[in-house]
């Protein structure tokens, strides 16, 4: 079996949000980037599956669509410990460009993994669309996937609960909470032997836009916390029926 | 033309993102000017199917195969693509829960449509269309431009609200002529939390965090999430160690709610937390570090000890309901 795990590079989550003078872009200048939390879970499970006895896997490929400065996101997932990366040479445009572009280098798998947001732009929609233009099963909200003679058996959340599946491979899986305990962490060892793996980069092929953003707001200041004391509990829960009117 | 709304079920009955996304749809049809439809796929009854009319629905196409019970993302897109060609929508909208979410990236790449996830409002302009989303996980706001002529939205829950109003709906029967190769899930075994307030869908929530110390401090969570009828959740940590079931974990790599009063007590707001729940109308937090940055998020605060402000909370809850 052969696994590919979607990267997305993002902003490291504790990464304070601000826009350029004309609020038309992300002001990316001193950010810390990092593998989406959603996708380093799922190279994390995808890592715990291969060295699972007889899993069957053979390979673990990570991909991404970004331009030079992504590589080394994915420099880290080869610590991680997948065995090769591919880089789409692009501006990671809108979801369907992304998810076309993917396309491309995502024939042959058995199993791919997505996350199931990208914690920037949140679009919920590179896996979803991927599956798609690859005419695969999706399965989404996944939170636990075995593999077991062939077929993925797969947990995932439903409204008000969780499910239990199966379905045979090709599958996309868009994972996330529960998929993995902790992400792993690059041991030394991983770094070095990440130098001389293979990181392969493709050109984009030529697809349309479907969105953009032309401007972005940072949500209204909230106005000041109205404080009571301890003693003044039972004050509080009367100013949520009178004033705030949510009792 | 028209604005086609998926109003998806769980065991049958629609819950409040299906009416929600209804009352959505509807205002964006009126606003269009063309006429808005409903499809409905998988066993619901007609009586359930005719609660729409209270949200402004006339039309809703009812396919009552159920084979969609496996929640199937692949048929479901597929069904929904021929349903949207055949009331000629240009723009679908369905509700921003587990379901909707996975079936729109599918729908949108069979309709040739942009989509915008997690809107939060009725759109800016038609004309270019315009509308915002959500962005960095609650941290902003984007304005999102679509090119294509058809469009798929996803709308983020209690960002529009139900709106009623009086109509009658006609339900027609609909067969998006799907065979068996189409469904590929086998469903081996579903749990559902019984005789809880979902997460998702509750109005109020009470959280704790690892200021509670410990899970036997829960009864008066549990206890003040009883009196208001309200769901319970918890920070990280909480759901790491094992105090609270991981269902409850909100924050950016938990659950993401918006209720209308969200109560936190020992969270200390960390940005990650908040991502979670900044979309809550009204929080409450009651924490006994006064710099805690849930201050900053919070409408109301109190800088004390949890365990001493749970019960007069609990009492002045069941004084104000009698
Ligand atoms: C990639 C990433 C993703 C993350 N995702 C999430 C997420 O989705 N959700 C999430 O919650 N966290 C998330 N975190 C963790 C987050 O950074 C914080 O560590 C976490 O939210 C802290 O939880 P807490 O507020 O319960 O605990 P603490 O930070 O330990 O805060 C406890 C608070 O309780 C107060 N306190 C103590 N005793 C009392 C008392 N008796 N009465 C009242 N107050 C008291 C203290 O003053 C303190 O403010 C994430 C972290 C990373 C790196
Ligand atoms: N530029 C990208 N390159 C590779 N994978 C991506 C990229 N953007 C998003 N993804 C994948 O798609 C998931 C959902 O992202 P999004 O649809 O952008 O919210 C992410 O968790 C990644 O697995």
């Amino acid at each position: 079996m052969k696994i590919l795990v979607l990267i997305g590079n993002v902003p490291d989550t504790t990464t304070k949000i601000k826009f350029n003078a004309d609020k038309t872009m992300f002001d990316a200048t001193g950010v810390q980037w990092i593998i989406n939390p959603w996708d380093e879970l799922a190279l994390t499970r995808a890592m715990e599956l291969k060295e699972t006895a007889g899993s069957g896997i053979e390979t673990i490929t990570v991909a991404n669509v970004g331009h030079q400065e992504t590589e080394a996101t994915l420099r880290k997932a080869l610590a991680i410990g997948a065995d090769k990366a591919i880089r789409v040479d692009a501006d990671a445009k809108d979801a369907f460009y992304v998810a076309s572009q993917l396309a491309l280098v995502s024939q042959g798998y058995d199993l791919i993994f997505a996350g199931v947001e990208a914690s920037d732009y949140n679009g919920a929609a590179v896996g979803g669309m991927l599956a798609e233009l690859l005419g695969i099963q999706s399965v989404s909200s996944v939170s636990g996937l075995q593999i077991d003679g062939g077929l993925v058996k797969i947990t995932r959340e439903i409204e008000g609960g969780s499910q239990a599946l199966s379905v045979a491979a090709p599958v996309m899986a868009i994972v996330q909470k529960g998929i993995a305990k902790e992400p792993r962490i690059p041991a030394m060892r991983g770094i070095m032997m990440a130098r001389s793996k293979p990181l392969e980069v493709v050109q984009p092929s030529e697809t349309e836009i479907r969105m953009s953003f032309e401007a972005f707001d940072l949500p209204p200041a909230k106005a000041a916390c109205k404080k009571f004391t301890e003693e003044q509990a039972k004050e509080l829960i009367h100013a949520l029926r009178e004033e705030a009117k949510v009792l | 033309m028209s604005v086609l709304i998926y109003i998806d079920n769980q065991d049958g009955k629609i819950k409040k993102a299906g009416f929600e996304a209804a009352s959505y749809g509807v205002a964006l049809a009126k606003e269009a000017g063309v006429a808005a439809v409903a499809v409905s796929l998988g066993n619901v009854d007609e009586s359930e199917l005719a609660k729409l009319g209270n949200y402004g629905i006339t039309k809703v196409l009812s396919c009552t195969d159920a084979r969609f019970a496996t929640l199937d993302n692949s048929a479901i897109a597929k069904a929904l693509a021929v349903a949207a060609n055949q009331s000629n929508a240009n723009i679908v909208v369905l509700a921003h829960n587990n379901l909707g979410k996975a079936v729109a990236p599918r729908l949108a790449v069979k309709l040739n449509a942009g989509l915008v996830s997690n809107v939060t409002g009725l759109p800016i302009s038609l004309q270019p269309f315009k509308v915002n989303k959500n962005v960095f996980t609650g941290k902003a706001i984007g304005h999102a431009l679509i090119y294509t002529e058809k469009k798929v939205l996803t709308l983020s829950y209690n960002s529009f609200g139900v709106i009623e109003q009086a109509a009658s709906a006609v339900i027609e029967s609909f067969d998006p002529g799907l065979n068996a190769s189409d469904f590929g899930l086998t469903v081996e075994q579903t749990q559902k939390v019984t005789g809880k307030i979902l997460l998702s869908e509750a109005e109020i929530v009470v959280a704790g965090g690892r200021g509670m110390k410990g899970p036997e401090n829960w009864t008066g969570i549990e206890q003040l999430a009883e009196e208001l009828g309200a769901g319970t959740a918890c920070s990280r940590p909480v759901s790491d160690e094992g105090w609270r079931p991981h269902g409850e974990h909100v924050g950016q790599t938990g659950k993401i709610i918006a209720p209308n009063l969200y109560f936190a007590f020992g969270i200390s707001g960390a940005i990650q937390h908040l991502g979670g729940v900044s979309g809550s109308k009204v929080i409450v937090a009651v924490n006994k570090d006064p710099d805690a940055p849930i201050f900053e998020a919070a409408d109301y605060g109190i800088v004390g000890d949890a365990m001493k402000v749970l019960p007069q909370f609990i009492e002045a809850v069941k004084e104000l309901k009698a």
